[in-house]
């Protein structure tokens, strides 16, 4: 049992080789509090966060490509997201707590796969994908793919996610995120909604919505979307578009929420929209 | 394994087992028992310490992360007269069972060092990841605008 923190990206994969069933740590707040829950032998741990290729926020091409190290605090800080992914940003900010956000990674929020990820249904709408490596190459895959259900993702053995490529949303005049926890600090989503809607003259051109925390994944709803192009942004056009919602979202009841107020909520948090 | 880092100031190397976490190696081996165990789960921020000068909970960092940083605890925060954050916790009774302050103390240092002039909401929001289960917070948030106010003056 050792703690192995590589500085760049050759370094990581000769720790990787040398200990292939090792755990990849990014900030840990969520695999240390798991493995101590355990109460059993920890494995070697292998700490990303030193790996320098691992790191950066750039921009090019109309994308942003963000390091799977990036906290959350320097995410929030960072003026390229706040400018170009505002919805990513506003996530950020309602991210546990500022103590946590200054530990905890994007990365780590995405394979962690919960399905009340506060980064996710942001990266659902800006159909973010995911840059996955390993010591023979690099493929990307939409994040909505990367992520199979609760804690479960495409990633392979050998492999580490190195960043999100995030397409900057063109055309839309609402970036909306609300999260709905049961405080505003350190609070497990109950349902959250991330929405990017375009308008023309007050109708609705294109919009895009994922939930968080009403299904084992974040759910995109396309049929929602399609009903809501060419409909005013009005509550009324809302309403049918929640009523439909609730119906294709799949929530459990837990300690936090029970299905049915998710359901309820989620179908609510549309309405938001028209009072923005 | 042996790792290095700067402790309030001083150099220190320690030999330090594979996942050992940082709180403990601060409260076992270094002997500082400012830094304490709330929840263990990085909900209370009672083991908040600073790591090249941001907060961190040192419940769910392990020893090797320390290697090669600038550690500060609630014992390296000043030197021989208490931080203004601090006189201001103890004078405006922002304090009661102190369990949580070493904590708090360090949280509302780093926001006051980005922040001269915070107001309440700030604050509020500065120490949402760090619980009181004595104070209400109302005494919190005043200690630390008129610690504000005692920085400022300073200047």
């Amino acid at each position: 049992m050792s703690v192995q923190m590589p500085e760049d990206i050759n370094a990581l994969w000769a720790t990787i080789a040398d200990l292939p069933e090792a755990m990849l740590m990014a900030g840990g707040t969520d695999l240390l509090v798991r493995l101590r829950a355990q109460g059993k032998t920890t494995p070697d741990i292998i700490c990303l966060e030193n790996v320098r290729e691992l790191q950066s926020i750039t921009e090019s091409k109309g994308t942003i490509r963000i390091g799977a190290v990036t906290t959350l605090a320097d995410l929030h800080q960072n003026e390229l997201i706040r400018d170009k992914l505002p919805l990513l940003h506003h996530a950020a900010s309602r991210f546990a707590s500022p103590l946590i956000r200054n530990m905890a990674t994007i990365g780590g929020n995405v394979c962690t796969a919960s399905p009340a990820g506060d980064t996710l249904p942001a990266l659902h709408v800006m159909e973010a994908s995911v840059e996955l490596v390993s010591a023979q190459g690099t493929r990307t895959m939409p994040v909505e793919k990367f992520i199979q259900g609760p804690g479960r993702t495409a990633m392979k053995q050998g492999e580490i996610m190195a960043a999100l490529h995030v397409p900057v949303p063109k055309g839309f005049t609402i970036h909306h995120f609300e999260k709905v926890g049961q405080r505003q600090a350190l609070a497990i989503a109950m349902v959250s909604l991330a929405a990017l809607v375009a308008l023309q003259d007050g109708v609705i051109t294109e919009a895009r919505l994922a939930w968080g925390s009403v299904g084992p994944t974040v759910i995109r709803d396309r049929d929602v979307e399609k009903g809501l192009a060419g409909g005013k942004l009005t509550l009324t056009t809302l309403r049918k578009a929640a009523e439909h919602a609730r119906k294709t979202v799949s929530p459990i009841s837990d300690v936090r929420a029970s299905a049915d107020y998710r359901r309820q909520v989620a179908g609510n948090l549309l309405l938001r929209l028209a009072t923005l | 394994m042996i790792i290095s880092f700067r402790l309030n100031g001083q150099e220190q190397k320690l030999d330090v087992k594979g996942t050992e976490r940082a709180l403990d190696v601060l409260r076992e081996q270094c002997g500082l028992t400012g830094p304490k165990e709330g929840c263990g789960t990085g909900e209370c921020g009672a083991c908040a310490v600073w790591i090249d000068g941001v907060t961190k909970l040192s419940c769910l960092l392990l020893a090797a992360q320390l290697d090669g940083r600038d550690v500060t605890t609630i014992e390296g925060l000043a030197d021989d007269q208490p931080h203004p954050v601090q006189a201001a916790l103890a004078e405006r009774g922002g304090i009661q069972c102190g369990y949580c302050t070493p904590g708090i103390a360090m949280a509302a240092t780093e926001l006051l060092t980005r922040q001269a002039r915070p107001d309440r909401d700030m604050i509020r929001k500065a120490l949402s990841g760090n619980l009181c289960r004595c104070t209400a917070y109302h005494k919190i948030i005043d200690a630390v605008e008129d610690a504000a106010q005692r920085l400022r003056e300073e200047d």
